[in-house]
């Protein structure tokens, strides 16, 4: 299993907080999103642009990072606090 | 050495933060800058409010991340970020930057190293309530180039 996190716009668009995923053997950011975007239009768009980050176990991630099953996979639109 | 990183949901209170750090006799230092960062209030923009969402667990560690950054590059004192979440209304602080030092100008330069990193890397994220409904603030490039600013002076200085 993977939790899958999802924060701001894409937690409202998605209306999904948290997501978790069965996962046998390790993947990758790239295949985490292309599995997720073929979900339906609503996540098909979200991934479409390149204003999504994500992050791995709490670090930032590109499409390469690998994910292992008990990982926690997060994505988020680019950040805007202070 | 004492890095302080406090996420609060109410009562960010800049000028108990700055006492606290002139008053740290432990870490005495001959220079104390703060940066406090509040909610705008544009006549022309109005915003009645605006919610601070974060990521907990990494929005702590990437600020502790940003802060080793600045102890790598200046010798500093004490550093203390404290960033509100939540709901917060025109002219509260979001955000107070305190950094000390022997002297000024590694203080003032961490400080702002520190606010231009926080911007472009920590996790958080605001949103806009207006009378015409609520939206998203959009990332500002040059809010990167703030940050990117400082690579580029690194790189110069190898």
């Amino acid at each position: 299993m993977i939790e899958v996190l999802f924060f701001a716009r894409l937690r409202e668009t998605l209306d999904l907080a948290r997501l978790a995923l069965e996962l046998t053997e390790p993947t990758t950011v790239g295949a985490l999103k292309a599995q997720l975007a073929a979900r339906g239009p609503g996540w098909q768009a979200l991934f479409a642009g390149c204003q999504v980050l994500a992050a791995v176990n709490q670090e930032l991630a590109d499409d390469a990072t690998p994910i292992r099953p008990g990982d926690e996979v997060a994505f988020f639109p680019p950040a805007t606090g202070g | 050495m004492t890095d302080d990183v406090r996420i609060l949901t109410t009562g960010l209170d800049p000028a108990a933060l700055t006492t606290e750090l002139v008053n740290d006799r432990a870490h005495s230092q001959g220079a104390l800058v703060t940066f406090v960062g509040m909610v705008r209030d544009l006549s022309a923009n109005p915003v009645t409010a605006m919610q601070l969402e974060h990521y907990p667990g990494m929005t702590e560690k990437s600020l502790a991340a940003i802060i080793g950054r600045a102890r790598a590059r200046w010798p500093l004192g004490r550093v203390l970020i404290a960033h509100r979440v939540g709901l917060l209304h025109p002219g509260e602080p979001i955000v107070f930057v305190g950094v000390t030092g022997s002297h000024r100008r590694e203080a003032f330069a961490a400080c702002e190293f520190l606010m231009d990193y926080l911007k472009t890397e920590a996790p958080f994220w605001k949103k806009e309530f207006t009378p015409d409904g609520e939206r998203w603030v959009e990332a500002k490039s040059s809010d990167g180039e703030a940050a990117q600013r400082w690579r580029a002076a690194q790189q110069q200085q190898q």
